[in-house]
């Protein structure tokens, strides 16, 4: 079915210099009591049919966000009952099993079955091809599969809490030979592994039809670099996922086997007789470590730079102005990729087992092109007419969260401080800093600023007000107590703690913040009921936006467009709308005004 | 110029033996640290080790680069919201479509990059301190760490054992280098000693070593940070430091006590130093058979073990 390339474009001009008359907006604004897009003939099933079979893109994107958002909430309900745990020093509402079986899956949730499929499966499969005008993903029925098999990934794992043993309770990471068959025994672990195959090839999937459709679908005149930071984000992504995740894969087979085909791959069984000295035979439990990092720092990006396309796609936006320096954004996410796969060392500085210069420096050198890209959407902003609808307050508040969190990761690349922090409450407040940061700050920016071209609803702008600052409240009285108790020497993944340290007062301020975040989350759910009782139409383009998804009716067509504007710089609804506000490609030129804009040519 | 701060006299502060190393830490932590010596902690211990106390200066360098570089950031982007925001009633015109300022952008990528190669300057002087290994140490322990507890064997046989509510005691001498060989009877544990700034994973099949020096007299809590399972939450234990003739002392009546009593359990001499430190619970041990319990320490082994 996707044999079909772009539609028809309307021929591009070929002097570009003064666009002549402004074109009306490409699309009139839709009706709001009819949330079908445009009046096109339908395609296939409608109903609950539609939902099973479907191999659109918008569909299975959709299914990806709901399905994931529901594990955010679930995983979220995890966290609120730990935190309740950690109010008292000796408190009884959990046991230790519980305690633990309910961290590793609040983690792996959130990390496996949240964060990476609502990027990359949610938001890139709706977004993506809407963003370089073709008419589906490359491989819909591919497409089709990765949904359904991380589904049943998801449904695999939470599995476990309903088998003899409970759910596994090694922690996300899964660390051999805690994993293994004589320490973590019944199936609640085998269940969490095969969830993590599964979902492993449903990203794996998802990374070859990405880039498929990236590289191959591109409407005429999209060139790469013509392409949204957003989606340039995703193909660095679906690269990553293409290195990472097969070496998850193969990790999670094996430690299978090692449970119960008797292989000894990270068994260290017998090491000890010989002297001390580990004999030849012995397997190595650091070798998970090693195998399970090369994923999992990898995959820090893979959960982060979605999320910083949103925040490269939003703050223009709301900025009125185009991204400041597209061209280093794209170099210094392809930067950030390839150190990323360089650094999963600095999560075993304290094995003692590894060259410490190397990964430390490695992990500091990220620090660059982060960098580069804070301050390309500082100069975004800068000179920008701000206004603060709810997905740019979410964008700013993911830049104060994430700053902080990267701040803190610096201390943590250098492993003296590594030394002292590894495994506490420190490390904990950073990575949910950054986490936070990326996935539910600049992740839920882009539910707020694409819901309306999902559904042609608007969400209300008063109660997402009401998310973002009972969330951005909670987020700094969660996490920061949570640095400090790190400093003090409190480990992470501890169901009760000593009562004479002082900790208990930084926990419960900890825990208060946590239920600010959870009411911020509420209100999320009333502003999806509200929107979906009394919808304000959204139109086609609400917020001005600058990219192609904006050019085409909320929601989209079967086949996303009947027709394209023409694309000649990396923000063609924008030129389209405001062709006397084109983008002046040098600072110098600043001051000659939009007057003697030129469209940047650069094909 | 000063060198790096020293926050209590008694203390060797790192930078004073050696000028270069005093070199690289100013670079890191730029001007800020020329004005005064006495830095705030920054919520961190001050180390009760040598090893511990470089960290610690590493620590507040790396804490004040970040309040600068972090504090600069937080006040552009507080400073582009505020001052470019829309105002009511103000103009409507368009913003000058700027995309590129290749000066700007050349600047900020750049500075960063020196900024990272002072960091790893200092990150790598201390880093060599505190995994420095000496040849010939005062002491040798080799600690084994099980689920859910410790084992502390000394180089004269003598054996501290204890495990969760029974948490052990390692005795140490004060000043001198111990040095610890780490292992694992099963699953991965953490060695961690808040006041020492460190910990050390202790791997099953895989030994590794380090020193430290502790500065005083004095107990200083430790516990287990990787997650090893069911008990992961009760694994503690103390490190006890007390003089080297008092630790000389202790290590050879213990260990009379231990081969004169082959089949007694958790039992170890009167305590020998309780009366220097009067807030410190007795250590204890289990010798041989971890499984048993319930003698030797009981209670508060888990807080209130500041030595300060």
């Amino acid at each position: 079915m996707t044999d079909v390339i772009a539609p028809p474009v309307e021929a591009p001009p070929v002097e570009t210099h003064e666009p002549t008359e402004p074109h009306p907006p490409p699309q009139v604004p839709g009706d709001g009591h009819e949330p079908h897009g445009g009046g096109h003939e339908d395609h296939g099933p409608t109903g609950i049919l539609k939902w099973l079979t479907s191999t659109d893109h918008k569909v299975i994107g959709l299914s990806y966000m709901i399905t994931s958002i529901v594990i955010f909430y679930i995983s979220g309900i995890m966290a609120m009952i730990m935190r309740l745990q950690l109010t008292s020093p000796h408190s009884s509402l959990l046991s230790f099993a519980q305690f633990n079986a309910l961290f590793t899956m609040h983690g792996s949730l959130m990390l496996y079955l949240f964060a990476g499929p609502f990027a990359f499966g949610g938001l890139a499969n709706f977004i993506v091809p809407l963003q370089i005008g073709a008419p589906d993903m490359a491989y819909p029925r591919l497409n089709a599969l990765s949904y359904w098999l991380y589904l049943s990934g998801s449904i695999t794992m939470l599995m476990g809490f309903f088998v003899a043993g409970g759910a596994a309770q090694f922690g996300w990471v899964a660390y051999a030979p805690l994993s293994s068959a004589t320490s973590s025994p019944g199936a609640g672990p085998d269940l969490f592994l095969m969830g993590i195959a599964l979902t492993g090839f449903s990203a794996i999937f998802t990374g070859v039809n990405l880039c498929g459709t990236i590289f191959y679908l591109r409407a005429p005149g999209m060139t790469m670099f013509r392409m949204p930071i957003f989606t340039w984000n995703m193909l660095v992504t679906a690269i990553l996922i293409l290195i990472a995740f097969p070496v998850l894969t193969a990790a999670v087979v094996m430690l299978f086997a090692d449970r119960h085909f008797g292989t000894h791959i990270y068994t260290a069984v017998g090491c000890h007789l010989v002297n001390g000295l580990p004999m030849r035979s012995c397997g190595s439990p650091l070798l998970w470590q090693n195998l399970f990092w090369f994923f999992g720092h990898p995959e820090v990006y893979i959960l982060a730079l979605p999320f910083f396309g949103i925040v490269t796609d939003v703050l223009p936006v709301f900025s009125r102005k185009p991204v400041f320096g597209y061209k280093g954004m794209v170099f210094a996410t392809m930067a950030i990729a390839a150190l990323s796969t360089g650094v999963w060392a600095h999560h075993m500085f304290t094995t003692g087992a590894v060259l410490l210069p190397f990964f430390s420096f490695l992990s500091l050198l990220i620090a660059v092109p982060t960098g580069i890209k804070f301050f390309n959407w500082i100069g975004t902003m800068w000179h920008g007419q701000l206004t603060f609808a709810t997905p740019m307050l979410f964008c700013l508040g993911f830049l104060f969260a994430f700053l902080m969190g990267g701040v803190t990761g610096i201390m943590l690349a250098s492993p003296p401080i590594d030394f002292a922090t590894h495994d506490t409450y420190f490390v904990v407040a950073h990575f949910h800093q950054v986490l936070f940061g990326t996935a539910v700050f600049a992740g839920f920016a882009g539910v707020y600023y694409w819901y309306p071209k999902m559904f042609g609803r608007m969400l209300r702008e008063s109660l997402g007000k009401w998310h973002f600052w009972l969330m951005f409240i909670g987020f700094w009285v969660t996490f920061m107590p949570q640095y400090v108790l790190g400093l003090l020497g409190m480990p992470r993944r501890v169901a009760s703690y000593p009562s004479n340290l002082g900790w208990q007062s930084y926990n419960i301020v900890s825990t208060v913040g946590a239920f600010l975040i959870a009411a911020g989350f509420a209100f999320l759910l009333v502003n999806f009921v509200v929107s979906w009782r009394n919808p304000i139409p959204a139109g086609d383009n609400p917020w001005d936006g600058h990219t192609l998804e904006w050019a085409t009716t909320s929601p989209p067509p079967h086949h996303n467009f009947t027709h394209l504007p023409p694309i000649r710089s990396e923000r063609p609804t924008w030129d389209y709308n405001h062709p006397d506000a084109l983008t002046v490609p040098h600072g110098k030129d600043a001051h000659n005004g939009h007057a003697n804009g030129k469209v940047k040519e650069t094909v | 110029m000063t060198g790096p701060p020293s926050d209590t006299p008694e203390s060797p502060a790192p930078g004073r033996k050696n000028p270069r190393r005093r070199a690289a830490v100013a670079v890191a932590l730029g001007a800020l640290l020329l004005t005064g010596c006495q830095l705030p902690t920054f919520g961190a211990y001050k180390g009760a080790t040598t090893q511990a106390r470089s960290t610690f200066h590493l620590w507040q360098g790396f804490f004040i680069t970040g309040l600068i570089v972090g504090g600069f950031t937080l006040l552009l982007i507080t400073w582009a919201i505020f001052r470019y925001r829309r105002r009511k009633g103000g103009s409507d015109e368009m913003p000058v479509q700027t995309q590129y300022h290749t000066l700007t952008e050349i600047t900020y990528t750049v500075l960063p990059i020196l900024i990272v190669f002072g960091l790893f300057a200092a990150t790598v002087l201390v880093e060599n301190k505190v995994t420095a290994v000496e040849p010939n140490p005062y002491t040798k322990i080799h600690v084994y760490a099980f689920q859910w507890g410790w084992e502390f064997e000394y180089s004269n046989g003598v054996k501290i054992i204890g495990q969760t509510t029974d948490a052990p005691t390692m005795v140490v001498p004060t000043g001198e280098t111990v040095q610890i060989r780490l292992d694992s009877y099963d699953v991965l544990h953490g060695f961690y000693v808040p006041e020492f700034n460190f910990s050390r994973y202790a791997s099953p099949g895989y030994s590794t070593y380090f020193d430290f020096n502790v500065l005083h007299d004095g107990v200083y809590r430790g516990q287990c940070t990787q997650l090893c399972g069911l008990y992961h939450s009760l694994m503690f234990f103390n490190v006890r430091s007390v003089s080297p003739s008092a630790y000389t002392t202790w290590l050879r009546v213990t260990d009379a006590y231990q081969r004169s009593h082959p089949s007694s359990i958790g039992q170890l001499p009167a305590d020998l130093h309780a009366n220097q430190n009067g807030s410190v619970p007795s250590y204890s041990g289990n010798t041989g058979n971890s499984g048993n319990s319930g003698s030797g320490n009981t209670g508060n082994s888990g807080g209130a073990l500041y030595g300060d």
